[in-house]
């Protein structure tokens, strides 16, 4: 399609109907021959990029989900309007479908026929020359030439051209490759949208956030993720099994705090082989059979000691979400289980205790002491608020692990009950009396989990595309003819080494302002090789 | 090495500066039916001339006889591009030996890299075809206006590349934007003066139009923007391809609808449209160049609006 055009221009090219024709089938040939038609490739193709803007101005829900309830809260009365469009998830939208459905439809039908048509035309050999060569825009009288058409031919077929030998004419064509090339683009454009189609029926992708030690490894497994995504034909036994276990994550840093590379280290136990150690960085995923897991984010999480009223210590690892490009943390840890009495098993009312605030991995040198100034663990402070009273978490409705109920906090079911510095080893007597601890950190990792078994069909359908676009654009198809003897139905094989007049002609099929050359040089060849 | 850079920063801007004023005055001293017949004179030539040199030949344009002072313009206003080029390549050279890496990491780099490779496109289109020099004014403007643009707001300093950036894909996604982005350039400014030329053939007054008078016929500069962007857009489907495959290794998918990926997109579709455009012989040329120009309308927006307006996952702008 690039540079050829062979698709019919409108429905008024084409011969009225002999015979009565169904005016529903009429309909439907019309529209057919509508779809097919460039015109409508041309307006569908704008309209497809068109569409395509509202997806990258609003926020859109599988790139950014947060950033949608954002959105939405601040405007309330347009956000519904445009969900129900589907503008907050366009690429998946019905109207978008429309477009591109559509597209390939009409590409589908212009190219099929383009292919019969030109296997058709490689099969069959070069046309006849025209009775006029003088009139084509190449012309040429060999004046000394032998007149042997069968050397003439050999010559052509030499160069590659495609000959055809009809009595004492020689036709012959070339370029081929560009009609080739540019169906090969097109069906390999279906082939992109068969290979999406298949990641997405048979595709998965799962995240979570992994904090390093035995105690929190986890096995590949839909109740193991934070959030998840099945394709339509895959299910959770599907997934193959793996443990994953961080044993350790390295990061070096610029003297300005920008990161210079980041390293998880964890050991692997895959199914049915013995667990051995791996690493996987941004750039280099680790990858599976079945699965590839990619390193998305990571941070620290504090490790926290918490001793209550009967002197029951409680230890907990929360993971402190990053805020910036400093490390800087932000969370909760949480011991819905303090104060319980050893001896009854009973738990005082409102006893439950809580500690939220920020991670510093490099805490200022003097406050406020709410911004890290550095993401390496250079002097490690945690400021925080501790809480005692209800956490709400019977209630049983899923909440956020890095934050605290606001809602208990409001209804005053949650109290604050003080706020201090902690630094690495310090702990905090409480007015209650009990103490908290801040022990260390572990680093987390947020993997993410994917397979997509579309990825190579959509990969091996790019490099041809890619190929055939490159044959389309730059492919020239054009035709020559010769004509030995000077009358031009000239039946009878003259005989060699007669003097002849050789006569001929070029046509270039495509844009080729460099064909005049081409020919010129052709002549000049098959004139010195032919000289009688 | 990085001071050397905003050196010839300054130096690549004056002398496009120089190249501009000499063609403007080319422009006013040149009388419209010289340049005219110059250009026609050259164009039957011109099939014939041999790419590889970066000067025109200017004897061509002397022989046909415009006043001596516009051809002597001329020839400055060409030297002088040559120089704002060379100038332009010693700073993203000394930029990038500054870097210790390839200098496209971030949004002034890129822009940098990217009318680099318009100038260089535009010179290889002169000594290939020295009829069309005419639009070295429109180029030399853009460049300015690109280049001065960079140095002032998108300037940032030299940072070492984010992991996320430290990889050889880097070398290659990149490279293959860069020069793509750079040919559309040419072919925007091409298709524009097309346009304006077309207007003034068809005698619509006013001022775009008027710059119309001393431009290169319009079949010619149709044909140089059907080439540019024949040449530039495989390129293109290159670099999507190849940002797909560091994608998926870097944030596990090949394509995710980001707003660099969406506009990228947008921009592919638009010059496929523009090719379709081309050949099909019921649509006008002109709305063919209208679909050119809104091609590099939609590359500034990936360029500009992308990096500043929206966050996504290429935020590597560095623009504080």
């Amino acid at each position: 399609m690039a540079t050829v055009d062979e698709r019919p221009v409108s429905t008024a090219e084409t011969p009225p109907p002999t015979g009565r024709v169904h005016p529903l089938v009429a309909l439907l040939r019309n529209s057919w021959r509508q779809l097919t038609s460039m015109r409508t490739a041309l307006i569908l193709l704008l309209l497809l990029a068109l569409a395509a803007i509202p997806g990258s101005v609003l926020p859109q829900r599988p790139v950014n989900a947060d950033r949608v309830t954002r959105y939405a809260t601040e405007h309330p009365r347009l956000a519904p309007l445009l969900d129900r469009l589907g503008a907050f998830d366009v690429f998946a939208s019905p109207w978008f479908a429309a477009i591109y459905l559509l597209l390939f439809v009409s590409l589908v039908g212009c190219v099929v026929p383009r292919l019969r048509d030109h296997v058709r035309a490689l099969r069959a050999a070069p046309p006849a020359a025209p009775r006029r060569l003088d009139r084509l825009p190449q012309h040429a009288v060999l004046s000394d030439h032998d007149g042997d058409v069968s050397a003439l031919a050999a010559a052509l077929r030499r160069r590659r051209w495609r000959v055809a030998v009809r009595g004492a004419a020689v036709s012959a064509e070339k370029g081929y490759l560009k009609e080739t090339g540019n169906l090969l683009f097109h069906f390999a454009l279906v082939g992109v949208l068969v290979g999406v189609a298949l990641g997405s029926w048979y595709g998965w992708h799962a995240n979570r956030l992994l904090v390093a030690g035995a105690d929190t490894a986890f096995c590949n497994g839909l109740q193991q993720y934070d959030e998840y995504g099945l394709g339509y034909r895959v299910d959770g036994s599907d997934l193959p099994r793996f443990c994953l276990e961080l044993t350790d994550f390295r990061a070096e840093y610029q003297p300005s705090g920008q990161a210079k590379s980041f390293r998880a280290l964890a050991t692997l136990d895959a199914d049915g082989a013995p667990a051995r150690p791996v690493s996987f960085s941004v750039n280099h995923p680790l990858r599976l059979s079945g699965a590839n897991v990619y390193l998305i984010a990571h941070g620290y999480a504090p490790v926290v000691r918490y001793t209550d009223r009967y002197g029951q210590s409680q230890e907990t690892v929360a993971p402190f979400l990053t805020q910036d490009d400093m490390l800087t943390g932000e969370g909760v840890a949480a011991f819905p289980d303090a104060n319980v009495d050893p001896k009854t098993g009973q738990r005082a009312p409102r006893q439950q205790v809580a500690f939220e605030g920020l991670y510093l991995p490099t805490a200022p040198a003097s406050g406020p002491f709410v911004r890290s100034t550095f993401p390496a663990e250079r002097s490690p402070a945690l400021n925080i608020v501790a809480y005692r009273g209800d956490l709400g978490l019977d209630a049983g409705i899923p909440g956020s692990v890095y934050r605290l109920d606001q809602h208990q906090v409001e209804t005053g079911r949650l109290k604050q009950v003080g706020a201090k510095l902690l630094r690495q080893g310090q702990s905090w007597r409480l007015d209650d009396g009990t103490t908290v601890e801040f022990v260390g950190t572990r680093p987390w990792v947020a993997l993410s989990v994917r397979h997509d078994p579309g990825e190579p069909i959509v990969l091996g359908s790019v490099v041809m595309l890619l190929a055939g676009l490159m044959l389309s654009l730059t492919g020239k198809r054009r035709r020559v003819w010769f004509r030995v003897g000077s009358s031009p139905t000239a039946g009878t094989s003259p005989t060699a080494g007669s003097s002849t007049l050789t006569e001929a002609g070029g046509l270039p099929r495509t844009d080729y302002p460099a064909f005049a050359e081409e020919f010129t040089q052709l002549i000049r060849d098959v004139e010195t090789s032919g000289k009688g | 090495m990085a001071a050397l850079s905003d050196q010839l920063l300054v130096v690549a801007i004056m002398a496009y500066l120089v190249a501009m004023v000499c063609h403007a005055a080319e422009y006013a001293f040149g009388t419209r039916s010289v340049v005219g017949r110059a250009a026609t004179r050259e164009l039957v030539t011109a099939g014939g001339v041999a790419g590889g040199a970066s000067v025109p030949t200017e004897a061509e344009i002397v022989e046909a006889g415009p006043p001596r002072r516009a051809a002597l313009a001329g020839r400055a206003a060409v030297a002088a591009l040559v120089v704002a080029a060379l100038a332009h390549l010693g700073c993203v050279l000394s930029r990038g030996l500054a870097d210790g890496r390839v200098p496209w990491g971030n949004m002034y780099e890129f822009v940098l890299a990217v009318t680099f490779v318009g100038s260089a496109a535009w010179l290889v289109v002169l000594a290939r075809r020295p009829a069309v020099r005419h639009l070295g004014l429109f180029i030399a403007l853009v460049e300015v206006l690109l280049l001065g643009l960079a140095g002032m707001v998108l300037y940032a300093p030299i940072t070492p590349l984010q992991p996320a950036l430290n990889s050889y894909w880097l070398a290659i996604h990149v490279t293959a934007a860069v020069i793509a982005s750079g040919i559309f350039l040419v072919g925007f400014v091409s298709a524009a003066m097309y346009l304006i030329r077309l207007g003034y053939d068809e005698g619509r007054p006013g001022f775009p139009f008027t710059l119309g008078a001393r431009v290169p016929d319009a079949d010619s500069l149709e044909r140089l923007t059907f080439r540019l962007i024949a040449f530039a857009f495989p390129i293109w489907t290159f670099a999507v391809i190849a940002g797909a495959i560091w994608a998926e290794s870097a944030w596990g998918r090949y394509w995710g609808w980001d707003p660099k990926e969406t506009w990228a997109f947008i921009s592919w579709v638009v010059y496929a449209g523009y090719l379709h455009a081309r050949a099909t012989a019921s649509v006008k040329r002109s709305t063919a160049a209208w679909i050119a120009v809104l091609g590099w309308a939609t590359m500034l927006m990936n360029l500009f609006g992308v990096n500043l307006f929206f966050s996504g996952l290429h935020s590597y702008a560095g623009v504080k």
